[in-house]
């Protein structure tokens, strides 16, 4: 029957209004330049953040919640307007 | 990838790009799920907002496999996954049982006693929306009183939560625990402890639902944590009849100053009618409970 | 030396799952099918049937039990009447859109309000839409082997099967059985392969939501709408008359009985006024015919055995040469007539057949049906065709309707 693949309700990020950026300057992972922090990483509801340094989100597919900017202790995850250039 | 920083499965299971709301409580909670559960799983579910997250066919946006079956059976369907499963000696798999506080508390709840009773070897998750959802935020009898539904659009939810918690306490469970989207490696962890237990297994996720409660959805987690501190939710397990706070309720428990229940209502947009009245047996309602489960904890 | 014995039809039927090697039941108890039940279990506790026996809470959960046992490959057996036919039928639909070889026996009991115990078939024709094969039985030697008939159509055309038989009237009866040759069972049902293999090797979403329109996956490859699924199933249900046709005679040729395929008939060959039923009623109309025949009247019957898919090509050939019919049935379709008359006489349309068609509403509740009320039935019919009478409306048989 139905089978696995990414994507299944389309290009999610299409949903957004407002896209999150992340200043890695404040972003706790990037300035220990070690594995930290990463709350962003573990509230994503969808799982499009990359636990990398520097922080990769997936804007195909992230549905803009803004979870990930509200739950960053260093404050580091803004939201954007869509259509804004960033930060 | 922070395997050491969580000590959680890195593994997803769930792909991006699924039809799951902004800030799907249900969404961030069953990440977590499926991570403990991994690979040698087999899912079953009714119609609900997870079938939504599961996809259309011909795609579908988790990579466990999965058979769905109708509203009031989810149990019954489990009880014959283990069955023929045993009867085909394939006893590596765990089966697992996931519906929503409508499928579970109302119209599954005959399915999921007898299931239990009958010591059915699967664990069986409630996520609790507290409604509806998947319908468009219609009451269940696990809407808090007090409470705006599509159902209850004027006077409120008049009748408090139905306590499930208790009545599946009463089918004598090897492990039945509690467990919230706000407090995921909480949520993990008890379920790989639950993938080790046999019997039946009972697992309650506490799920904020942004459309449903009317908050934004960059609130999920904080709604859900609100929940904890004040006490609405508390986080425990019961393993063998033993009683045990965990994670923040355990702190919250030892500290004792967890926050009176205003700080939650106020923030939700389904509470807005909530009369003085239901708030008083509200906050009553959650003290008298806490105060027991605190006896619990120290007998 | 084949084994005979005398034994109920509840017997009978747990006997025949016995035989064919069911690994999981599900069942509940009801008036008259609870013996069924308890025979398996005996069976399954007693270490003579190797399979998991789940005590299911209700019929609804009974037969969802089947469904995702035989969806992971497991072949299944369960069993109910009346009430709990009708609160399972939501998974009766579902069961057969799955496509899941099930085998569940309906010993057949009259439905509330009010209440009745006792015997009429309301509750399998009320089924009829649900895309289920339906067997009706004429005697207990017929329950057992269209039980081990029915997983071998179902696991072919993976159409889950309906045995039909009266309530008490067979369930409770005691008839002389031939108990087929286990090994011979065994040689006759091939292993259950499943159509949809659920592994973690190769994951899917099994009975997803289905758009009203096709849509593609993930690759491209464009793929069935709900209606394409829907569609498939009424295709199995017309492939699946040759492959009950063949293996009726091929259980005839193993076991060297035949109840004929999708109907039989009794001196139907040179009949000019036929005798129509199905299961006991129609058994009990072969006495009735002779009855008549001694009379000099040239009666004859035609047992309808399979009522799904509808023998509507075996229908016409019964009835090509014969000068008019009465259907005696235990249901109807309220609001109209007979379900067994209305598609009697919509298998006629199209063809040169015309003769008068009339239909007997009989034994509603257990109300007994004798062979002499039957023949005076069709006295009756006989002398209003040759007065010209116009068609009736359905007529109740030894029934207070003033």
């Amino acid at each position: 029957m139905a089978t696995p693949a990414i994507g299944e309700a389309g290009k999610t990020g299409d949903w957004r209004d407002m896209r999150p950026v992340c200043d890695h300057s404040k972003c706790i992972p990037s300035i220990k330049n070690k594995a930290a922090c990463f709350l962003c990483w573990l509230y994503c509801p969808e799982g499009v953040i990359k636990a990398t340094i520097p922080l990769e989100i997936d804007l195909e597919y992230c549905k803009g919640c803004g979870i990930c900017a509200e739950e960053c202790p260093g404050k580091a995850i803004t939201m954007v307007n869509e259509g804004e250039k960033n930060g | 990838m922070p395997e050491n920083l969580f000590k959680v499965n890195i593994e997803e299971y769930m792909l991006p790009g699924q039809r799951a709301c902004q800030g799907c409580g249900l969404s961030l909670a069953y990440r977590y799920v499926l991570k403990a559960l991994r690979e040698n799983t087999i899912l079953t579910f009714p119609a609900c907002c997870l079938t939504v997250l599961h996809g259309l066919y011909p795609t579908t946006s988790v990579t466990i496999p999965a058979l769905n079956c109708t509203f009031a059976s989810t149990a019954a369907s489990a009880s014959g996954l283990v069955a023929g499963l045993n009867a085909l000696n394939r006893t590596d798999i765990t089966v697992v049982a996931i519906a929503g506080d409508g499928g579970t508390f109302d119209m599954g709840i005959q399915a999921l006693s007898g299931a239990a009773e009958r010591g059915t070897d699967f664990i069986y998750i409630c996520y609790d929306n507290e409604g509806y959802m998947n319908t468009g935020t219609q009451r269940s009898s696990a809407t808090p009183m007090g409470a705006l539904t599509s159902t209850t659009p004027v006077l409120t939810k008049q009748q408090p939560k139905k306590d499930m918690l208790r009545i599946m306490e009463a089918h004598d469970l090897p492990y039945l625990a509690t467990t919230s989207s706000a407090y995921p490696i909480d949520l993990y962890d008890k379920f790989v402890k639950a993938k080790r237990i046999k019997g039946a297994r009972y697992m309650q996720i506490a799920v904020p639902c942004p459309p449903g409660w009317g908050y934004a959805p960059k609130d999920t987690v904080r709604i859900g944590r609100l929940a904890v501190e004040t006490g609405i939710v508390a986080l425990f397990e019961i393993e063998d009849g033993k009683f045990r706070f965990t994670g923040r309720s355990k702190t919250l428990a030892e500290k004792g100053n967890k926050l009176p229940v205003i700080n939650y209502v106020e923030r939700q947009g389904r509470f807005r009618k909530m009369s003085i009245e239901q708030l008083r047996q509200l906050q009553r309602w959650v003290d008298m409970r806490w105060n027991e489960y605190l006896k619990r904890a120290e007998g | 030396m084949a084994e005979v014995q005398i034994m109920t039809g509840n017997q009978a039927a747990a006997l025949g799952a016995k035989l064919s090697h069911v690994q999981v039941v599900a069942a509940y108890p009801i008036t008259p099918q609870t013996s069924v039940t308890e025979m398996l279990s005996q069976s399954i506790e007693g270490g003579e049937l190797k399979a998991e026996y789940i005590r299911v809470e209700s019929e609804h959960s009974a037969l969802a039990v089947c469904i995702s046992a035989s969806t992971v490959g497991a072949r299944v057996f369960t069993s109910t009447s009346s009430q709990g036919l009708l609160y399972m039928h939501e998974q009766i639909h579902w069961a057969a859109g799955s496509r899941l070889p099930i085998v569940m026996c309906c010993i057949n009991r009259g439905v509330g309000a009010p209440w009745t115990i006792f015997n009429d078939q309301q509750d399998s024709i009320a089924q009829r839409d649900t895309g289920w094969i339906q067997i009706y039985c004429r005697d207990n030697q017929e329950i057992i082997d269209s039980i081990i008939q029915a997983y071998r159509i179902a696991e072919s055309v993976y159409v889950p099967v309906m045995i039909c038989y009266d309530g008490f009237v067979m369930s409770h009866t005691m008839m002389p059985v031939e108990i087929p040759d286990a090994e011979a069972v065994s040689d006759f049902l091939p292993p259950y392969k499943p159509h949809t293999v659920l592994s973690p090797e190769a994951p899917m979403n099994i009975n997803p939501v289905l758009f009203p329109w096709r849509r593609a996956n993930s690759e491209g490859v464009l793929c069935d709408g709900y209606m394409e699924m829907r569609y498939k199933l009424q295709k199995a249900l017309d492939e699946s008359r040759d492959v009950i046709i063949s293996t009726s005679r091929q259980f005839a040729g193993a076991f060297g009985r035949d109840h004929g395929g999708m109907l039989w008939q009794y001196r139907a060959d040179d009949a000019e006024i036929i005798l129509v039923g199905m299961g006991s009623v129609a058994s009990e109309a072969t006495t009735a015919a002779d009855m008549l025949r001694q009379e000099g009247i040239k009666a004859g019957v035609v047992g309808i055995r399979v009522f799904r898919p509808f023998p509507k090509e075996d229908v016409r050939a019964a009835f090509r040469k014969a000068k008019a019919i009465c259907i005696f049935e235990k249901g109807i379709s309220y609001g109209y007539e007979g379900a067994l008359c209305s598609e009697i006489k919509a298998a006629f349309y199209g063809t040169d057949i015309r003769l008068p068609i009339h239909n007997y509403i009989c034994g509603l509740g257990g109300r007994d049906v004798k062979a002499r009320e039957l023949a005076e039935a069709v006295r009756s019919s006989r002398d209003a065709i040759a007065a010209g009478d116009a068609e009736p409306m359905p007529k109740w048989l030894n029934c207070f309707t003033e």
